[in-house]
Parts: structure tokens; C-alpha cells; sequence
């Protein structure tokens, strides 16, 4: 075996080998046939015991997916929710992708639920159907006469469990159109009794996530990388580890990126890693701090646009804000984020018995990983497994266009004899200080109004560093030069604003930026939903009503978006807040789903604030998991006022600044209130959740502090405008 | 050097050296993996074990230190009726998310619980201030805390 560490190409390797992988796991139920009883459709495994496992495509960090598409298998099929059980899939792009990617299996932009909820109804409504007609074949007569409750097939005359058909079930053909069940007839869809199936085993620890993986014989490594990127490693001197017990070596990967260190357990790793003195080619490094990115931006903005986003009129905009009575403007700045989900980045490698390999993750883009190892150890697709685990998180972190952590430890193992399994663990720092991050944006907003308050001109400009370009996926994520991601939630969004002009202009990158849970949303909602409480203010018109206005068309697009900000102003009781207490609203559409939030705070920004209550509506189609989609709301909304609170990644000559959480403070239960989450009922079809409570969050406790302050927090985060937590 | 600790309450065997924080021990050398690494520096929470029936963070604790104390993990809070009671009501809320942080939030909680067994919001604000869950379930935790008072309670 050769080890080829060019990374460049590894996508076009995946993508060419996936091609020629016919997989012999089809709906029709050929596996089966061939000797596999228990394989229904891709998507449902029915043991000889009757036991039934619904194969989940998508990853669990904790949004819910294992729960949620096992209850699609589960309401098919007529079985209640502890007779079922789930396992997650092989990485397999053809079968397993994600319909929404294309030819990948993965994770990401809050699709588990909308690309899956279709396919795996299907999947268990064939597989109740073959049942059913195995059951009618052995009782001579007709499927239509059978129905299935609890796992119990019944008839008119007979009655028994569904594991006594599942051979023959096996070897009939699936049937290319089941029939769905109708909503009316939903038990388990909807049905906010539905609880999480990881409950038990995430609170009394047998839960197994990648960090707990332990292979017989394995050793641990971890990585000394370079403190800025880009640069390389040319030496080590490994003498002053060799007294570490259980320090067995180090070396310097193929790719000179970091330099490895192998050791009997994580703390020999841990030690033998510091006692390393290794010298650091720096010529190639990136040595900018993030006061240079800052100004950069903060330059762009002053000028005209790159790219004319939506095609507008400028000048005749311009014109009309320059005539109006009134003109609102800002500029605003986002600095770069860390991801820090709770399980620091890991993976285990290990060689199977055929010479292949064998990857244990918490994989959120199988595919992407999948090609690289293939690549690196130059090995057909098929020789390649990969078996995803419970993550701790990830929030955007899992999944890199680079596959930078698993493609770490291929390269780590590619310098052992391959005798032993290696762990890849990273710790805290290595995560906070890995380069991969929310990348850093400026906006500056210019809003005219006439002198009844209305909107006659709206010039936005955007400037940041693109998270698709110079990646596999710039492919479908760019056009005509624009990163969609870098301008979402602007010029799509479903307000119907006269004379807007949006404009983009890319800035150089100073780190690897990646998505950051809701992605370009982050941004964007903040400064749309700061603006237009700006703009309602200098109106002197209810910010709801203002907003309102610019929602009164009858397409979907605004009576949904407008359906969730009335419903929050009810709930939250908007315009009344408690005695001593503010209030803020936002509303955003992400991710197809439409979420509006009130902040309730105490205090002021020179006294400190408390966020006393959050109210949230969301519409996010039919509502799979109810209880699910409160949580998702829940946390989303934490992640998205903790960090904009207070986190910051800052350079300086390339260096990040901040090493661990007492740099990178996370939000605690101390900072947060009650969260109040109202679902819109809804019959579209399912949409995300994970991400779309994030964008809200912070704007409308921006507007609350703006209500409760006069103060307008235009540069993120908010501690550096002296606003803190009481 | 050979060092005994007693976990769960069994006397365990273990090549370390003395400075070894008791986590790496508890992880590695006895493999029970329940017990998280989340920061290393004590200040997240997610390697919460109880020596001696008290929270500690069993990252900044050294073997060494701990050869006298009763060592309770994870694996065996549920043991005790407060350990039950929470992770009964962690079950009835489904408090988790990702679930990562967990195993710590259930030690602290228990903590707290043991001490002070009705805690008011304020109570459990203050003393699960360490535990930090970056899926931000906290509201779950106070209301699962209430909910395990409520079940001791009964």
C-alpha cells in the first residue's frame, strides 16, 4: 500500500469511486433474497425474532434524528416506540445520501428530517406491506383484509406477531408505491408524548460516543500542530518525552501539517506531546491578526460592491434614501467563532482483517472522509468502512470540506505498522485553536423613510470571508460569484422591502471558515432584524407593526413568516412587558423554517442584564417530534445568546488568542431564563430545526437591550459594548 | 507505581503514576468511559465524579490524593435513591441533547440534591454554574432537578 497525502484531489476520488459501487442493498429487497432475511428495505431491518431496527442515514449530535426518523419507521409500520430500536448506517453514498446533497451521505444545513421524511414512510410502509402480504399468502386471504397495531398483524379470522412472516416478507418484492398512511391516522407523528430514545443511556453514562471507543490493543495519538497556520513542521526532537510512561513515539505526518504523537493512554499523549521541541517552517505562515481581518472588512464596505447581489437599481436606491425625510444607517461587525461542541474532535482508525480500514466516528459527511482514507491509503471505496457513533456536539464542527481530523489520523496511522488501532483525540485547546471558524462579516445598512414611516430605500452592503469558495462544494454553492452562504437571510428574505439593494464583496481569509450552526444567518438575521427595530423607532411605529407591513403579501413566504410573529406577540404578551423588564422581537426564515422570538430582560447595559424569559413560535411544516423541536428552540436559542454575549476568536500575528473555555466562556444556567416554545400547526412539508432557533436569538436580545438602554449593539459580542450578564 | 483506589466500592489496582488526574485513570486504565473529558482545566464539568459523596472535577484531582476516598462515577450514582430519582426525571424530560455533558450535570445534580433537597432556581443556578452544556439544556436541568426532588419527595 502507497500513502498519497495530496488532499486536493480526494473528492473527484470519492466521487469516481463511488460511481462504480452497485450496491447490492436495494428497496426491492434483493439483499434479502440473497441471503439477508432481515433486510427489508434499506432503511428497516426485521430480525427472525421479529425485532425490528430502522437504520438511521443521518448523524445524532444531539438534534434528534435517531429519534425522529425512527418514529417515520415506527408510525409506517404499526409498531410503538419501545418496539423499535436503531442503528446508524454505513457510509454508503448511493443508498444513504442525502437527497438533498446529491451523491453524499451527510449531515448539515438542518435537512435530517425534510430530505428524509418521504423516504423512510416509504421504507416502512413497504416493509408493513410485505408483511402484511406474507401474513395474507400464509392465511389464503387478501392483504387488503389485514391491518397491524403494535407489532400484532390481525385479520378477520387470525392474529399474530409480525416475526412470524418476516422470511417470507423477505422474499417478496417491495412494493414500488406503498401506500402513506393519512394524517388523520397518525398515533406517533405529532404526537408530543414521542420520547427521545437516548435519554437512559445519555444520563447514566453507557451512552457511547467516538471518545469512548475502545479497540483491543489500541494507543492514542495526538497532534503537536504548528501555532500558526500554514506553517510546517521540519524537526523533532523527541528526547525530553522519551521519560513519559507509556510515550511510545512521535513523528512528522507526511503532509508536514503537525507532528504526531503516539502513547499507551491520553495522558501519556498528553505529556509526551508538551515535552516535544519541534521546529516550524514559518515562511508560508499566516501571520495577520484579527484587527488586520476587522479593517479589511470594515475597508470593503466603504466601497462599492463586488457583486451586485439581486440585480438592483443602485444609484436610483441610493437617490431615493438620499431624498428621504428620514435615514437610518449602521455599520456592523461579527468576528470569527469557535464551534467548542462538548466532545473534543476524535476518531479511531483501525486495519480490518482484508487489509482494508475501518474508521469509528461521530461522522457528520461520511463521504468526504470516506475518500480521503481511500485516497491515503490507496484503496478501492469499497475496502474503506466507516462506523458513526454518538457525537458530542458539533454545531457546524464535524464536518469539514478538508475532513481535517479524520484525514489527521489516517495520516497519524499511516506512519504505524497498522498493527494496533490508533485513537485520534484532540483536546480543548487543539479545538478552540484549530482555525476553523465562523468566519468574520461586516454589514453596512443605509434605510431611507418617507415621512408617514414607510421603507423607500434599503442599501445593504456585506463583506466577509466565503465559506464555500476554494472548497468541493463551491460547485453548487456559488453563482455567478456569490456564496449564497455569505448573503442568506438578506436578499431571500420574505420581506417585501421597496428600492433594496443587496451587495457582496468577498475579503481575504486569514483561517479555514466553516459553517457555524445557521451558517450565514448568524449574521445576516441580526443586522435585518436590528435594522428594522431601528428603522420602526425612527418611524415611531410598533416594532411588530412595522415589521408587518413588510409582510402583507399572500404568498407563503409572508403569511408564515407573518403567522410566527403574531402568534410570539401574543404569547409573550408583546408591548407589556413586567414591571422593571424590557422587551425585544425577531423574526427570521431559515432552513425553510420560520422561527420569531421576545427577549425578556431585567436591568440595563450599565447595570447588567438577566434574560428573564425567551418566548419563541416556530413553523417548521408538520411537526414531527414535538418535544424534539421545543428542544432544538431551546438550544438554539442558548447557543445563539451565548456566544454573541460574549465569545470572541481573535490573532494576533496569526496566533489565536483564546485556548479554553475560561477564554471562550460558554453561556451557563445561570445566564438563561424560561424558554416558551409554541409550534405553528402546520401540514407543509417538515422542515430544520436544528439551526433556525439560533438566528433570532440575539437580534431580539440586542432589541431588548436597545428597548431597556438606548444602546445599539452593532459590534459583536456585546460584552465589548459593556453590556454584561448581572 | 501500583496505587489502590476504591470506585463503586471495589478496590481497584492501578499502574499510574501518583500526578495522574484521576479522569485519565478512570478512562483509560479501567476503561469505564462514562466519566467525560470535556476541557481538562475544571471548568465545564463533564468529568464530575463524587469522592467521598462530594462533586468533584475529577480532571484537576490527582490519584494520589484520592487513595483513602470512596470514588462514586457515573456507573453507579444510580445506585443511591437520589441518583435514581434523577436520572428517572432526566428520562421523563428528556433533559439530553448531544448528552455529552451529561454524566457530569447528573453527578452535580446529585450533589445538590444531597445537600439541599428542595433547591430553588436560584439554588440550582448557583450551584450547576460549572456544568456547562454547549446544546444549552439547562432549562430541562433546573426543571429535571425539581422533578427529582419531587420524585424523593413522594
Amino acid at each position: 500500500m502507497t500513502v498519497n497525502t495530496s488532499r486536493r484531489s480526494f473528492l473527484r476520488g470519492a466521487a469516481a469511486a463511488s460511481a462504480v459501487l452497485v450496491v447490492g442493498i436495494r428497496p426491492d429487497g434483493a439483499l434479502a433474497a440473497a441471503g439477508n432475511p432481515s433486510m427489508l428495505t434499506p432503511f428497516v431491518q426485521v430480525g427472525a425474532d421479529g425485532s425490528v431496527t430502522a437504520i438511521i442515514k443521518h448523524f445524532e449530535m444531539g438534534q434528534g434524528p435517531s429519534t425522529g426518523l425512527t418514529t417515520l419507521i415506527a408510525e409506517e409500520m404499526g409498531l410503538s416506540m419501545d418496539q423499535i430500536g436503531y442503528d446508524f448506517a454505513p457510509s454508503n453514498p448511493q443508498v444513504y445520501n442525502n437527497t438533498l446533497f446529491g451523491p453524499m451521505q451527510g449531515t448539515g444545513g438542518s435537512t435530517a428530517m425534510a430530505n428524509s421524511y418521504l423516504q423512510y414512510r416509504q421504507a416502512g410502509a413497504a416493509a408493513r406491506d410485505m408483511l402484511l402480504q406474507a401474513a395474507a399468502d400464509a392465511w389464503s386471504v387478501d392483504a387488503s383484509s389485514l391491518s397491524i397495531e403494535d407489532g400484532i398483524i390481525s385479520g378477520p379470522a387470525n392474529a399474530a406477531p409480525l416475526g412470524q412472516f418476516v422470511e417470507a416478507a423477505a422474499a417478496l418484492d417491495a412494493p414500488t408505491e406503498p401506500r402513506l398512511k393519512d394524517p388523520s391516522e397518525f398515533r406517533l407523528i405529532g404526537n408530543p408524548d414521542v420520547r427521545r430514545l437516548d435519554s437512559a443511556a445519555k444520563g447514566n453514562g453507557t451512552a457511547m460516543f467516538a471518545m469512548d471507543i475502545r479497540r483491543p490493543n489500541q494507543m492514542v495519538a495526538m497532534i503537536a500542530r504548528p501555532e500558526q497556520q500554514r506553517a510546517t513542521a521540519v524537526s523533532v526532537d523527541a528526547s525530553g518525552a522519551e521519560g513519559t510512561k507509556g510515550f511510545i513515539s512521535a513523528a512528522i505526518l507526511p503532509n508536514k501539517a503537525g507532528v504526531a504523537v503516539f502513547a499507551e493512554n491520553t495522558w501519556a499523549a498528553m505529556q509526551a506531546r508538551d515535552a516535544l521541541s519541534i521546529e516550524w517552517d514559518t515562511s508560508n505562515a499566516e501571520t495577520r491578526s484579527s484587527d488586520q481581518i476587522e479593517a479589511d472588512i470594515r475597508t470593503a464596505l466603504e466601497a462599492e460592491p463586488t457583486y451586485n447581489v439581486n440585480n438592483a437599481d443602485v444609484p436610483a436606491v441610493q437617490a431615493a434614501i438620499d431624498g428621504a425625510d428620514t435615514v437610518v444607517e449602521e455599520n456592523f461587525y461579527f468576528p470569527l467563532l469557535a464551534h467548542a461542541p462538548m466532545e473534543p474532535l476524535n476518531c479511531t482508525i483501525e486495519q480490518t482483517e482484508d487489509g482494508g480500514i475501518l474508521l469509528h466516528d461521530g461522522c457528520q459527511i461520511p463521504t468526504i472522509p470516506h475518500g480521503a482514507i481511500a485516497q491515503i491509503f490507496d484503496l478501492p471505496f469499497e475496502k474503506v468502512q466507516i462506523k458513526t457513533v454518538l457525537a458530542g456536539g458539533s454545531f457546524g464542527r464535524r464536518a469539514t470540506p478538508s475532513a481535517d481530523y479524520q484525514v489527521e489520523a489516517a495520516l497519524a496511522f499511516s506512519l504505524t505498522d497498522r498493527s494496533r488501532p490508533v485513537h485520534l483525540v484532540w483536546s480543548r485547546e487543539d479545538d478552540l485553536r484549530s482555525g476553523y471558524y465562523r468566519p468574520a462579516f461586516g454589514h453596512k445598512v443605509r434605510v431611507g423613510l418617507d415621512g408617514s414611516g414607510n421603507i423607500v430605500g434599503w442599501e445593504h452592503r456585506v463583506a466577509g470571508q466565503s465559506i464555500m469558495k476554494g472548497t468541493p462544494f463551491e460547485a453548487f454553492a456559488v453563482h455567478d460569484g456569490v456564496d449564497h452562504s455569505s448573503i442568506e437571510g438578506t436578499s431571500d428574505s420574505p420581506y417585501q422591502i421597496p428600492g433594496a439593494a443587496f451587495g457582496l464583496t468577498d475579503t481575504e481569509k486569514a483561517t479555514s471558515t466553516l459553517w457555524w450552526r445557521a451558517v450565514g444567518h448568524t449574521h445576516t438575521a441580526y443586522v435585518m432584524e436590528v435594522m428594522m427595530d431601528m428603522a420602526a423607532t425612527a418611524a415611531g411605529i410598533d416594532p411588530v407593526e412595522f415589521r408587518l407591513a413588510y409582510l402583507s403579501g399572500d404568498g407563503a413566504d409572508q403569511t408564515r413568516k407573518a403567522g410566527v410573529l403574531k402568534l410570539v406577540a401574543e404569547k409573550a404578551n408583546w408591548g407589556n412587558p413586567a414591571e422593571g423588564r424590557s422587551q425585544g422581537i425577531a423574526v427570521h426564515k431559515s432552513f425553510g423554517s420560520y422561527v420569531a422570538e421576545v427577549v425578556e430582560i431585567s436591568g440595563n447595559a450599565d447595570d447588567g442584564i438577566r434574560i428573564e424569559k425567551v418566548t419563541c413560535a416556530v413553523d417548521c411544516g408538520v411537526a414531527v417530534n414535538p418535544d424534539l423541536i421545543k428542544a432544538q428552540m431551546e438550544g438554539g436559542i442558548g447557543y445563539g445568546i451565548g456566544h454573541n454575549m460574549r465569545d470572541k476568536i481573535t490573532l494576533t500575528d496569526g496566533v489565536v488568542d483564546q485556548f479554553n473555555f475560561p477564554d471562550y466562556e460558554p453561556l451557563r444556567i445561570s445566564d438563561i431564563g424560561e424558554i416558551e416554545v409554541h409550534i405553528v400547526p402546520s401540514v407543509e412539508a417538515p422542515t430544520g430545526v436544528g439551526e433556525p432557533g439560533t438566528p433570532p436569538a440575539a437580534p431580539a436580545l440586542a432589541n431588548a437591550i436597545a428597548a431597556a438602554s438606548n444602546l445599539r449593539v452593532a459590534a459583536l459580542p456585546m460584552e465589548d459594548n459593556g453590556v454584561f450578564f448581572a | 507505581m501500583a496505587l489502590s483506589l476504591k470506585i463503586n466500592g471495589k478496590t481497584q489496582e492501578v499502574e499510574a503514576d501518583p500526578g495522574t488526574p484521576l479522569l485519565w485513570v478512570i478512562r483509560d486504565e479501567l476503561n469505564m468511559t462514562g466519566t467525560k473529558f470535556g476541557c481538562g482545566v475544571a471548568s465545564c464539568g463533564a468529568c464530575t465524579v463524587h469522592l467521598n459523596g462530594e462533586p468533584v472535577r475529577s480532571c484537576q484531582t490527582y490519584i494520589e490524593d484520592v487513595e483513602d476516598a470512596e470514588i462514586t462515577t457515573i456507573e453507579a450514582i444510580g445506585d443511591n435513591a437520589i441518583g435514581a430519582a434523577v436520572q428517572q426525571a432526566w428520562v421523563e424530560l428528556d433533559v439530553v441533547q448531544c448528552g455529552y455533558c451529561q454524566s457530569g450535570q447528573v453527578m452535580s445534580a446529585v450533589g445538590l440534591l444531597s445537600e439541599n433537597p428542595k433547591p430553588s432556581a436560584q439554588e440550582i443556578d448557583d450551584y450547576m454554574h460549572g456544568n456547562a452544556c454547549r446544546c444549552a439544556t439547562y432549562q430541562r436541568i433546573r426543571a429535571g432537578i425539581q422533578r427529582a426532588a419531587d420524585i424523593l419527595e413522594a
